[in-house]
């Protein structure tokens, strides 16, 4: 009975949804009070049915209820129920219904939080998040109902990809989620403001909040996907340009660009068509990435089940979606280039360029995305890019950006004076070279490694400088408000991240080998002892468990036990092992045996050294860091003052829409 | 107009989408033209799977087509595949080689004892070499090979009694009358 349940609540979710998306922006074209309070009620509501329907899936997975199909499908009794939780969203038709959720998490957060807000403003963000809601779940209810019955209800269910039993997967996708979803609030703010034609910079400040901790959480998403990937998956690497990482790559780059044009528009109130256009952009990529993914249309090692009725949907969803805010843009977008000037050698140059490269790169990775598809259409035959193109280009734009980063926090808005800049640039461009020099000795010249450091400091001697330079001039207390805080956690993470990606890229050992238990190889100063395969067993899996003494100048420093395990349904996931450090990182994957029949003699082992791909993700959690902190600035919590002298202005800022 | 640019990108963008859920529901995604098709197939020596010792090999073969189809005890989907070859493998009127895949002898054997056992020959291959000649990655997997030893199709994945009865039959059907 209860998934019947389950199902009349995301009907009736739906219905509220379809109440949200309309009324409120039909009140607040008319001037409806009475309509425009529907949202909010209608809102709450329906995050209360969809959340229904969210903890009746999780219950029947618990209590293993196999007659409804997508629970048969993705667990089985031996599954243990923290696995069985993270299954709610292991496939389709549950991770859409976490889409969901969070959208509604986003909207309440946003209904409770916004209460300053004009009226008619609020009304119509929150009637396009209605919009929004109600295209996911009606596809929800038509296309992939997670609650369809399963007669006969069979004995025991199937199982839960295998590769999905990690801990980092139980709590990768809902944070990947929150991020790429909650830049549907940003997307919301614009539409509101091209419907309202209200184009003044108060909504950007409302905004951007919201748009700081989206972009934070996608950060997050992003850098657990990436550990994942390294940690289970068995490859060692980080990033693998796959059709899905690019998926939430994407609005990721675009995010940094918006982030940045946002705090141009805020204070300057230059950029404002573009803003809004970012802003449209990088939710219309994030609903691009669920399409790409959902529908079959690019396959992938991640790709769930395909369904052309199902792409067709999305992409009928998409028309309407980003079809229609684009066709608003091209109608109301501010035509006149407003705000303040400004020179050639000021801050919003700066920003403007790394804008660019940003908006360029995600451009360059939709593209290397499409490719295969684009193959199929001009019959060229199966292609795709892979690494060699994005390798190639990705770093080749970022060029530019990492080269000015330091210098952002210097410049002043509208002009700046060059003689400040110049001491910086040669105090920073010392502290590279010297530390290249440095580094030249450790790496036997290893350009890249070189390379890495000089960047790395770059950018982080760039920031420091400016963090001094705060200290020495500003009374204590108002150094560093959370928004340059946050902006200056960020940069720094640039130059931690750097770090990280070029000296794993260009230093890493790999060594496949042959061992027989007692063999030993040596990576650099450490020797990796073989001791052996023996069978183990854990709560749904037994495994061929290896065992690899690491020694460092004759001490033992770790015992390791990479495995291979070999799931109920005959599936066989390689658990890697790993030694963590904030240097290296060892690394081992066991691979076959040499003879099948002969479990206790020789395999083949794969070792890895990776000298500091810690701070790859270090630098990400940086990043993300930098993101919470900007948004939580206090001057974001606008109060009633603000928004009364927003209120006051329409007029002109229409008469200058009009112009 | 160059507020309309991005409008104009994203409809380009919407036909190459159109065009991909079509081109999909036409092609099997996972299907890679198989560089092996119309030329000889990969010489091979397997053992019997009920008899070890004795050998079967592209020589002994020769003469007349057949159709090897790659299985394995622990591969789901060839025990959805499987009653459809248990139906239709005698009314294809050519020999149904089966060929067991990086399996256990034991395993494969209990296997065929509990499902029943469409094949004419069984021949197993337990390292997995000769499949990598082949180009198999993943089981089900069947090719046909004609009197001259040579791949003329490949199906990967299960068969279906539609595509053996749409792909498959009428090319044995041409097979027979070019056979010698």
């Amino acid at each position: 009975m209860t998934p019947e349940l389950g199902q009349l609540a995301l009907i009736l979710a739906m219905l509220l949804a379809l109440a949200q998306g309309v009324l409120p922006l039909v009140g607040a074209w008319r001037g409806n009070r009475v309509l425009m309070a529907v949202a909010r009620p209608a809102a709450a509501g329906q995050a209360v049915f969809v959340a229904i329907a969210f903890g009746l899936l999780t219950w029947a997975f618990l209590r293993f209820d196999f007659s409804v199909q997508y629970v048969a499908d993705n667990s089985n009794l031996a599954l243990p129920w923290y696995y069985r939780i993270a299954a709610v969203w292991g496939a389709h038709e549950g991770s859409m219904l976490l889409w969901v959720m969070i959208l509604n998490v986003w909207t309440v957060a946003l209904a409770a939080f916004s209460r300053q807000l004009p009226e008619a403003f609020l009304a119509r963000v929150l009637g396009v998040l209605g919009i929004v809601a109600v295209g996911f779940l009606a596809f929800i209810v038509f296309t992939s109902n997670p609650f369809a019955r399963l007669l006969p209800m069979p004995a025991d269910g199937g199982d839960l990809n295998p590769v999905l039993q990690d801990p980092g997967m139980t709590f990768h996708p809902p944070v990947l989620y929150m991020g790429y979803v909650g830049f549907s609030v940003a997307f919301a703010f614009s539409i509101a403001a091209l419907l309202g034609g209200a184009l003044e910079q108060a909504w950007v400040r409302w905004a951007r909040p919201w748009t700081n901790a989206a972009w934070a959480f996608l950060t997050c998403g992003i850098v657990a996907g990436s550990w994942w990937a390294y940690a289970e998956l068995g490859w060692g690497g980080w990033w693998f340009w796959d059709p899905v990482e690019n998926a939430s790559f994407m609005p990721w780059l675009v995010g940094v660009a918006l982030i940045h044009a946002q705090a141009v528009t805020e204070k300057r109130g230059s950029l404002r068509a573009w803003t809004i256009l970012l802003s449209i952009f990088a939710f219309s990529l994030s609903l691009l990435g669920t399409f790409l993914v959902r529908s079959g249309v690019l396959t992938s090692v991640h790709a769930f089940a395909s369904d052309p009725r199902r792409g067709l949907y999305i992409l009928a969803f998409l028309v309407i979606v980003i079809g229609g805010s684009l066709l608003l843009y091209a109608l109301r977008a501010p035509k006149v280039a407003g705000g303040k000037a400004f020179s050639l050698l000021s801050r919003e140059t700066v920003i403007l360029i790394a804008n660019l490269m940003f908006t360029v790169a995600a451009a360059m990775v939709l593209l290397g995305t499409l490719f295969p598809l684009i193959g199929d259409a001009l019959h060229l035959g199966k292609i795709s890019v892979g690494p060699p193109y994005f390798g190639f280009l990705f770093p080749l734009l970022m060029l530019p950006v990492v080269l000015l980063l330091p210098f952002g926090p210097f410049l002043r808005w509208g002009k700046s004076e060059p003689a400040p800049l110049k001491s910086v640039l040669v105090r920073v461009a010392i502290a590279a070279v010297a530390c290249a020099i440095v580094a030249a000795f450790f790496v036997d010249g290893q350009a890249k490694a070189i390379a890495g450091v000089a960047a790395a400091v770059w950018c982080g001697v760039g920031t420091l400088l400016y963090v001094y330079k705060r200290w020495r001039e500003m009374p204590r207390g108002r150094r560093y408000p959370a928004e340059m805080a946050g902006m200056l956690l960020a940069h720094f993470g640039v130059g931690v991240f750097l770090i990280g990606v070029l000296l794993t890229e260009s230093l890493s050992v790999t060594r496949d080998v042959r061992m027989a238990p007692g063999d030993t190889q040596t990576i650099g100063a450490y020797s990796f002892r073989f001791d052996g395969v023996h069978a183990t067993r854990g709560p749904n899996w037994h495994a061929e468990q290896g065992t690899v003494t690491v020694l460092k100048e004759g001490k033992t420093i770790d015992v390791m036990h990479p495995q291979k395990r070999t799931y109920p349904r005959g599936q066989v996931q390689t658990e890697s092992a790993i030694d963590p450090g904030v240097t290296r990182d060892l690394y081992v994957a066991l691979g076959e045996p040499m003879d099948p029949n002969n479990l206790e003699g020789a395999w083949a082992l794969r070792l890895y050294a990776k000298p500091f791909v810690r701070w790859i993700w270090g630098g990400g959690l940086f990043m993300m860091l930098g993101g919470f902190v900007a948004g939580a600035d206090k001057r974001f919590r606008a109060k009633r003052a603000a928004t009364a002298a927003t209120a006051a202005q329409p007029s002109q800022t229409v008469a200058e829409r009009r112009a | 107009m160059s507020r309309s640019l991005p409008l104009f990108g994203f409809l380009l963008l919407v036909a190459l989408f159109g065009f991909g859920i079509w081109w999909n529901t036409r092609h099997d995604p996972r299907e890679v033209p198989s560089p092996l098709i119309d030329k000889p197939a990969p010489e091979f020596v397997l053992p019997l799977l009920d008899d070890p010792t004795q050998t079967v090999s592209k020589a002994s073969m020769l003469g007349k087509p057949y159709l090897v189809n790659v299985f394995a005890s622990w591969c789901i989907a060839c025990g959805e595949e499987h009653p459809v070859l248990m139906a239709e493998g005698r009314t294809l009127g050519i020999p149904l080689v089966g060929y067991d895949y990086k399996d256990a002898p034991e395993d494969a054997k209990a296997w065929l004892a509990r499902h029943g056992n469409p094949y004419d020959i069984v021949i197993a291959d337990q390292p997995g070499r000769t499949a990598i000649d082949f180009g198999v990655y993943g089981a089900p997997e069947s090719f046909l090979i004609d009197a001259r030893g040579v791949i003329r199709y490949k199906h990967i994945g299960p068969f279906t009694p539609e595509i053996i009865e749409r792909e498959l039959k009428p090319l044995i059907a041409r097979l027979k009358q070019e056979a010698p």
